[in-house]
């Protein structure tokens, strides 16, 4: 029952985002606002019955209903009910229709904003943002349905939604289960961020596109979704650290960052929406180069349904990508219509698009936006031909190939460092006019300050003069950005006479843009610092330990204590070990390195015993594949310097990022429809 | 004349370790160790699961590839050559990055030739969008709006443009 | 000069798109088509080239000695070997896919295969195959063309002479 409802629910979507669309272009070329208002009016119906869709779904889900090939697939009944919920996202047609759902979100609110100005956009906006949706539900309706059902007939059990001739429905008793990996916390909220930033750059895309479309010239489409678009670049941020996050935790290599193809394929959008982001600011405030962020934002979309695109239709393979699928040629089909479609349209739009391009100065603001774009850019085009090449490759020699980090990483680290020097060089610059000596004096006191970055290092020994030049960097980022931060509010004091914190806070809100970038820099400059500490000074070692025995690493010795063996209530075997740490013979504490083997899929997922301050991370593993006793049990151990930063500077990140979307004072809501001049 | 007699010392010491570390292990029978293997290991992926290396997959296969590692290490064979076999055996994805050999040098020329180029169209672009000198001695501006008399006419043209995009829209 | 690049560009995308797309999806050779030619070169340094054996019907096998379902069929395989040996005109050959020779060579022992085996080199034979597992096993006829297409083991004796005796007539 609650499956035929659930898919009667998406063939209802499917039928009023077709009206939609056709109403709104119906509306727009007889100039009838009464056929755009009801397109609105579409919009504002699909996502209440999209969430009776879901809901079913998680109904099916949480109860078991196996005669369900989704909730087969990834349920069981040895699930806890919250992982049976969040198995939603565990699959290839569940992840689908809450993408879909979730883009229907989006379209409702847009729906809800109130349209008086703007008018003429309205009906492109709706044509854009209903025409992804289509394609999605299409997907799941025709090619992924996560209704279908499990029936028997003579061939044998097949699976459909509606019920084949002579064909009998077949009732199983249990479900395959969640794949243990999907299991781990950070891995339950990271497909959902990652979807929302996915999903929600659709809306200053359509406004994009709707500008092109109309012809229209001027920044009406960038002040409206300047909100969105923060938080939807938040959540896609939030998307690749949580990934790296749960990466760090459950896979158990030590590391955050693999640039696999589909850690890639999220990573590229972000790099182009970064861009964007700046760019736009050039735009706004300057009026110069608006093709570019036009370009920025189409780029980004493009990328988005590249990066779906690969990572669901076999095209890859990966710890990430879904089961082979059949969605493959039109999601192919959809994604070249659209790259055709945006290219034509903006080839045709391209001279009205001109705008003046005026740099005076190597060290205005302009100068270094543009700087950084070109930065982000240069990554961007070196991690896209990483992700296609071996495609290219066993096309044209027949040979596979690897691509993997070297490859990036020598890219990576010096655009990096570029962007560093950049963020720590940014707050002093100003709009086109900066004098060398006004930069000298706002300049000498953090560099001083700054050289700790490389004093301090030298004189613990250190003396790989990248490493050196790199402590530099974020030395010298967090000492400009805070110098500038606390001149600021000095100056305030003085003029104005008030106290610390109401400096703050007004100096704050006077410039609520300014002050969160550079929050946001120092976050950014803090994850340099763990980045920097990993990847220079990682060591490890690993070795089989009889109980009582040590290995050693840099000044820690690890000792196995113990071993327990035990089975849990949800269907897993544990294997925990006790090991014991001392630093320079102190003793320190107690680890429980652990293996899960989950015997419905029988994999096994190890989780590492980790001792995390400020300074390093010990980080040790039971490597699963060796057997595990108390004669012997084989540890892997990391020795990780300076990485809790990495998470330091992701807090700071986000909280400078919510800061910006932050409705100013008294204006609110209105500061997002009106927009300075 | 010490410091050079020094230096050689010094050289010589440094390649009697090296050559007792690649002596066939005859005299020790534990053989290399894990973080030997794993050195080596970290520089393969994995022949059969994509974009996994080869010290972290599980895989029994994996294990039997670490162990044919382990082998050659003890027979004396150097990282290059094991790394050669591998290749030889199961192919070219088996590396980490692409050997610079034919088609593949494409994959490091191309990103190569775009970034050279997006550096050197950054230069030219800077040259082109410099203003001339008359300009740079104004004072800085705080808010926007160029003072050019060109790009006022342009700010003139939008503002009736939108003003009258308004009216029509009220209608 | 500028627009003629970017087009360019974004058509070489997508046909590299597609094509990469048709191939992922393409299944192993089908029956019927011609066997794509290849060597192998055994453990004991033989070498066997496929077109040198037209006019013999030609079975390769696909296994590996980490393949739990490669075993089931191996004694059949022998078996089947050993039952054709006599007439000449029915050659074996054993494809070891992406394995280690020691491994390998104890497992060919453990099951007691006489006939050919060899690595599968740079995984060159098994990417003309595209075969997508093992085991798979691709029967080739007198004129060089597959005949059948086994996916998964053998599951017994009978079953392997009964698709090859067809192709003797």
């Amino acid at each position: 029952m609650a499956a035929e409802i659930g898919f009667g629910a998406l063939f209802i979507s499917l039928i009023f985002a077709i009206y939609g669309i056709g109403a709104a272009i119906y509306g727009e070329r007889t100039h009838r606002k009464d056929w755009v208002k009801s397109a609105q009016q579409a919009m504002r119906l699909i996502f209440p019955v999209l969430t009776i869709s879901i809901g079913s779904l998680l109904y099916l889900l949480a109860n078991g209903h196996f005669e369900v090939v989704y909730v087969a697939d990834v349920t069981s009944r040895s699930m806890p009910l919250y992982l049976k919920l969040t198995a939603l996202w565990g699959g290839q047609a569940g992840s689908l229709l809450f993408w879909s759902w979730l883009l229907a979100g989006f379209i409702f609110a847009v729906a809800l904003r109130k349209w008086d100005r703007d008018q003429d956009l309205l009906p492109w906006v709706i044509v854009v943002n209903l025409a992804t949706l289509i394609f999605f539900l299409i997907l799941n309706i025709f090619y992924e349905n996560p209704f279908a059902r499990y029936w028997q007939d003579a061939s044998g059990i097949i699976s459909s939604f509606g019920q084949p001739p002579g064909a009998l429905p077949i009732y199983p008793r249990d479900g395959g289960g969640l794949n243990p990996y999907l299991r781990h916390p950070g891995m339950i909220i990271h497909p959902p961020m990652q979807y929302l930033g996915f999903v929600g750059f659709i809306v200053p895309f359509s406004y994009a596109i709707a500008t092109l479309i109309t012809r229209r010239t001027d920044d009406r489409w960038i002040q409206i979704t300047r909100g969105w678009t923060l938080w939807a670049w938040l959540f896609l941020s939030l998307g690749l650290i949580l990934g790296a996050r749960w990466a760090y935790d459950v896979l158990g290599w030590g590391g955050y960052w693999g640039w696999d193809p589909v850690e890639n394929s999220a990573l590229m959008p972000w790099l182009s929406g970064t861009a964007y982001l700046h760019a736009v600011l050039i735009h706004e405030k300057r009026s110069m180069f608006k093709e570019w962020s036009m370009v920025l934002i189409v780029i980004t979309y493009l990328l988005i349904i590249f990066g779906t695109f690969i990572t669901r239709s076999g095209l890859l393979s990966s710890v990430h990508s879904f089961a082979e699928s059949k969605i493959g040629p039109i999601f192919l089909g959809f994604l070249i219509l659209t790259l055709l479609g945006t290219v034509l349209l903006l080839n045709s739009r391209w001279k009205i698009l001109r705008s003046p391009h005026v740099v005076q100065n190597l060290f205005s603001r302009e100068a270094l936006i543009i700087i950084s774009v070109v930065l982000f850019l240069g990554l961007l085009v070196t991690v896209f031909w990483g992700v296609i090449f071996p495609m290219i490759s066993e096309l044209a020699t027949g040979q596979k190939v690897t691509v993997g980090p070297p490859f990036y990483e020598r890219v990576a680290a010096p655009i990096f460092g570029g962007l560093l020097t950049l963020m720590a060089i940014c707050p002093l610059a100003v709009w086109s006019y900066v004098s060398f000596k006004h930069l000298g004096k706002l300049l000498w006191k953090p560099f001083l300050v700054s050289l700790l970055g490389i004093v301090l290092p030298l004189i613990g020994g250190l003396t790989r003069w990248p490493a050196l030049i790199a402590f530099w960097l974020v030395a010298f980022g967090l000492a400009v950005n805070i110098f500038e931060f606390i001149r600021r509010i000095r100056i305030r004091r003085r003029t104005e006479g008030e106290g610390w914190w109401s400096s703050f806070s007004k100096v704050f809100r006077r410039n609520q843009r300014s002050y969160s970038a550079m929050i946001i820099h120092v976050g950014v400059v803090l994850m340099a610092l763990g980045v920097i500490g990993i990847e220079f000074f990682q060591t490890e070692t690993q070795g089989t330990l009889a109980e009582g025995q040590a290995l050693r690493l840099s000044s820690y010795t690890m000792t196995y204590e113990d071993l327990d063996i035990f089975d849990t209530r949800d269907a897993r075997n544990v294997a925990r070990a006790v090991v014991s740490v001392k630093k320079d013979g102190q003793k320190l504490g107690e680890l429980y390195p652990r293996k899960d083997f989950y015997y419905e899929s029988g994999i096994p997922v190890t989780i590492p015993g980790v001792r995390s301050t400020l300074l390093d991370d010990f980080y040790v593993i039971l490597v699963d594949w060796k057997e595990i006793s108390s004669e012997g049990a084989t540890f892997k151990i990391y020795h990780n310097p300076l990485v809790k930063w990495l998470w330091i500077g992701a807090w700071v990140f986000v909280v400078g990022v919510v800061m910006a979307t932050w409705p100013s004072g008294k204006k609110g809501l209105k500061a997002l429809n009106v927009g300075k001049l | 004349m010490k410091k050079f007699l020094r230096s050689i010392v010094g050289l010589l010491s440094l390649c009697l370790l090296t050559v007792s570390v690649f002596r066939p292990v005859s005299a020790q029978e534990s053989g290399p160790t894990d973080d030997e293997v794993n050195a080596v290991a970290s520089q393969l992926y994995c022949p059969v699961c994509e974009n996994i290396p080869l010290d972290a997959c599980g895989t029994v296969a994996c294990e039997q590839w670490r162990g044919i590692i382990r082998d050659k290490l003890a027979q004396g064979w150097t990282e290059d050559e094991i790394k050669d076999y591998f290749v030889a055996q199961y192919g070219d994805r088996v590396l980490a990055e692409p050997p610079v050999q034919g088609f593949n040098w494409l994959a490091y020329l191309i990103p190569f030739m775009v970034l050279v180029g997006g550096l050197v169209l950054l230069v030219f672009g800077f040259r082109k969008w410099r203003v001339t000198e008359s300009l740079q001695s104004t004072p800085p501006r705080r808010k926007t709006g160029l003072q050019d008399p060109e790009i006022d006419q342009e700010y003139l043209r939008k503002v009736e443009e939108e003003l009258e995009a308004r009216t029509r829209g009220r209608g | 000069m500028k627009k003629l690049l970017l087009w360019s560009a974004l058509a070489l995308l997508i046909v590299i798109l597609s094509v990469g797309l048709y191939r992922s999806q393409q299944g192993q050779i089908n029956v019927g088509q011609p066997a794509p030619e290849f060597t192998l070169v055994t453990f004991s340094g033989e070498s066997y080239q496929l077109s040198d054996y037209q006019g013999s019907v030609v079975v390769v096998n696909f296994w590996a000695s980490w393949c739990e379902t490669c075993k089931p069929e191996a004694k059949d395989l022998e078996a089947a070997y050993k039952f054709y040996k006599s007439r000449g005109d029915v050659l074996f050959l054993g494809v070891d896919y992406v394995d280690t020779e020691p491994e390998a060579l104890a497992y060919l022992k453990e099951f007691g295969i006489t006939y050919p085996n060899g690595p599968d080199l740079r995984t060159e034979i098994s990417q003309a195959f595209r075969i997508r597992g093992v085991p798979e096993t691709f029967i080739i006829d007198q004129e060089g063309l597959i005949a059948h297409l086994q996916i998964g083991p053998f599951l017994s004796l009978e079953e392997i002479k009964a698709i090859i005796d067809p192709l003797l007539k």
